[in-house]
């Protein structure tokens, strides 16, 4: 910075270097943050949207509210935290970075004066004999000092952890690290999630927005599977999957089984065992209760279907065997939900073998006649993609991240500064952090020296 | 013998132990607080063995798994962890006045698990078997044990100052019994100093465990988020150490807020929220 520049670029230097807008980035991140947490992100489900008024509506979305953690304040506010950690590193590590490589070896007196610990010791040892003592007592009991002769007398430093100083830059560095292996995740990567039916494979996945993305590859699914404890608990969702190229298996990809928390990845691209569900045609017959004008309507697993009558059909579960289900009987059967025209709902259950209960349940309940004819109905696996180049990034971002705070921590720089002259060793020191823990192993080591240089004195 | 059985034991051990540090803190008879101590500590081992025992069940009952996989579980082993902060904030600096803000934390955990909670031992639900789950719960709830212990001694603080400083230099009553106000925000800060580390591998091992199970390491969950917001809230603290003005009566309440929203995270999102971390309720 220069002086004679106009003092605004200056305060807002200084602005960002604060520790004043650290701390208020800090906690308006913090406070921020939980709207999103009581406010629904994403998909909004229909309930909650009739559950606020229209104005609160028009003012969440405004704010962005409904996908705050990427709206352009809350990204406005991250920026300003890594603004504020570059803008701080760069006014305040040279001095310690200075600090770090070439420390004061030879303290004048005024230096020795000011240090938190002093101790002087006397010896009739000529200074040589005393210099060489020192060098082994503090390369043995401390670290190994550094020798400077001038005017006469022996100046020896020794330190300690000097780079634990830098580990709060480490730290601060490891947050940008993080940020950027972030952008790149989301700029070079891609999430999405895809539904194979059993036997069948797929090239392409839905996206964010439901965008289809190419795999460059096919999936097929051979066979999906789900376990249950005892307990009726589930035990295990599996698929296994087969990567095809060129419509060939490739090898080592060939019915590999992914479960959940165990995952399958070919070409950087990962797919997580999410969800499963069925898929499926039923054929149903529907006609007057005599019998008469017979249509036949056709109905996907789990959807619905309209009726010629203006109404609807709903499909609640089907089994192609009721023998577990209702002793005695045997064949197909199907739980619907009719929905009349004029609005009515009933739920029944129609069977292939059983056309008299089928009769029975429209006399009693009136409406057309169900005839339940088959279905086929089969699996399919629901899978995550993820692709997320960045993802190294990241996690060197969090390795160094640990690293920076435990060495901030619990690592402190120690110095020692011994004067040799005229028979009288001057042992100085000080440490960074932790100060009463320093004083005491500064007393023992001043002990030692004593020990060493008088050993007369020794019980 | 049962994990059940010692489970009942410690809860009435860490229940002794707080009778006794709150008769030391009115009396001020050393001997009170040594007991204290030793129920605490005796508490400890006891709950070290009845949780090793339970693993041992869950093995015998064929669904063998580290007991911390649901809110039972979760929150005795939660009331372990304060107390073996606290011990070891205890053996290195020896304020043992200490246990009668700490030890309320783990008996009111104890007893919550013991009396309201369902203990059965359950097998694993396929998101959770995974090895990443005895990391990433072990290195969160010690973190969180170190904020439940910092929060003791910052309402230490915030006592002792409210009390004033005339009383506290006579040395009568309760706050007599307190370690100096510079002593009480410096133990403080060294609580924190081991929980922030722990909280930071509990976010890390979280977002490891999710990129690898779900493809994704962070996907703003409430969980997750709150999480973060605690992290931000002890991030704030600590810058709040090197500024000016900050230090003393400010940070004691930043360490309050802290915990007061590190139990959110615990069990506020479960309870109130919903989103994908929905095991322990």
């Amino acid at each position: 910075m220069n002086t004679d520049e106009p003092t605004l670029s200056r305060s807002l230097w200084d602005f960002f270097c604060s520790l004043k807008l650290a701390m208020t980035l800090l906690l308006s991140l913090a406070i921020s943050s939980i709207i999103g947490t009581v406010i629904p992100q994403g998909n909004i489900p229909p309930e909650y949207i009739q559950s606020i008024s229209q104005a609160k509506m028009k003012l969440y979305q405004a704010l962005g509210f409904f996908d705050m953690y990427h709206s352009w304040w809350f990204v406005l506010l991250l920026g300003a935290l890594a603004a504020n950690l570059v803008a701080c590193s760069i006014k305040r590590l040279p001095r310690i970075w200075k600090f770090v490589t070439q420390p004061v070896t030879v303290l004048d007196d005024a230096g020795r004066k000011a240090l938190a610990n002093l101790a002087t010791i006397s010896s009739p040892q000529t200074a040589p004999a005393l210099k060489e003592s020192l060098v082994r007592i503090l390369g043995a009991g401390f670290s190994t000092p550094l020798v400077t002769e001038k005017d006469g007398a022996y100046h020896l430093f020794a330190e300690k952890a000097s780079w634990s100083r830098l580990a709060v830059y480490v730290v601060h560095l490891s947050i940008l690290v993080i940020f950027v292996g972030a952008i790149t995740g989301s700029l070079f990567g891609f999430k999405g999630y895809v539904n194979i039916p059993e036997g069948e494979s797929v090239t392409q996945i839905a996206g964010k927005g439901d965008q289809a993305i190419d795999l460059g590859f096919a999936v097929r699914c051979d066979k999906f599977s789900v376990s249950f404890y005892d307990t009726g608990a589930p035990k295990e969702f599996k698929s296994l999957l087969t990567v095809l190229e060129n419509g060939k298996p490739v090898k080592g990809y060939e019915q590999l089984p992914v479960i959940v928390n165990d995952p399958m990845s070919y070409k950087g691209i990962t797919f997580y065992q999410s969800s499963y569900g069925k898929t499926g045609e039923h054929i149903f017959t529907v006609s007057n209760p005599d019998g008469s004008n017979p249509v036949v309507v056709k109905v996907p697993s789990g959807g619905s279907a309209k009726l010629p009558n203006g109404g609807g059909i709903c499909l609640q579960e089907t089994t192609q065997d009721v023998a577990p289900f209702e002793p005695g009987k045997s064949g197909p059967a199907a739980s619907i939900e009719v929905h009349s025209p004029d609005g009515k709902t009933r739920k029944t259950i129609v069977y292939a073998n059983y056309p008299e209960l089928n009769l029975q349940s429209a006399q009693i309940n009136g409406g057309p006649l169900f005839g339940y004819l088959s279905g086929k109905e089969s699996s399919y696996t629901g899978l995550q993609v993820a692709r997320d180049p960045g993802v190294w990034i990241v996690w060197i971002g969090c390795l160094l991240m640990v690293v920076g705070i435990c060495g901030a921590f619990f690592l402190s720089h120690r110095r020692v500064w011994v004067l040799i002259k005229d028979g009288t060793v001057v042992i100085g020191g000080n440490a960074h952090k932790n100060p009463a823990g320093f004083e005491l192993a500064f007393d023992r080591l001043v002990q030692e020296i004593k020990g060493e240089l008088s050993p007369g004195e020794k019980k | 013998m049962t994990s059940s059985l010692l489970f009942n034991i410690t809860t009435i051990a860490y229940l002794v132990s707080m009778l006794l540090f709150f008769t030391f803190l009115a009396s001020r008879v050393a001997t009170l607080g040594l007991l204290g101590s030793v129920a605490a500590f005796s508490g400890l081992a006891v709950q070290s063995v009845a949780i090793g025992l339970r693993w041992q069940e869950s093995y015998a009952m064929g669904v063998g798994h580290a007991p911390l996989s649901n809110l039972y579980e979760s929150v005795v082993f939660f009331s372990w962890t304060i107390v073996l902060i606290y011990l070891l904030l205890d053996l290195r600096y020896h304020y043992r006045v200490i246990g009668a803000f700490v030890m309320p934390f783990a008996l009111l955990g104890m007893t919550w698990a013991q009396l309201g909670l369902s203990s059965g031992i359950e097998p694993l639900v396929p998101a959770l078997q995974s090895n990443w789950l005895l990391y990433h719960v072990v290195t969160c709830f010690l973190g969180y044990a170190a904020f439940a212990v910092a929060c003791g001694i910052s309402i230490m603080y915030l006592i002792r100052e409210a009390a004033g400083a005339a009383t506290a230099a006579t040395g009568n009553g309760m706050v007599g019994s307190f370690p100096p106000a510079k002593v009480l925000d410096d133990l403080n800060y060294r609580a924190i100093m081991v929980g922030f580390p722990l909280l930071t591998l509990g976010i890390v091992t979280g977002a490891a465990w999710a990129n690898y199970a779900w493809g994704t390491y962070w996907s703003w969950d409430p969980k997750e988020t709150w999480s973060l917001i605690v992290w931000f809230v002890y991030a704030a603290f600590l810058h709040a150490r090197i500024t000016r003005g900050w230090v003393g009566r400010r940070a004691a309440w930043l360490s309050v807020i802290g915990f007061a929203a590190t139990i959110f995270c615990y069990l506020g999102v479960n309870l109130l929220l919903s989103g994908l971390h929905s095991y322990g309720g």
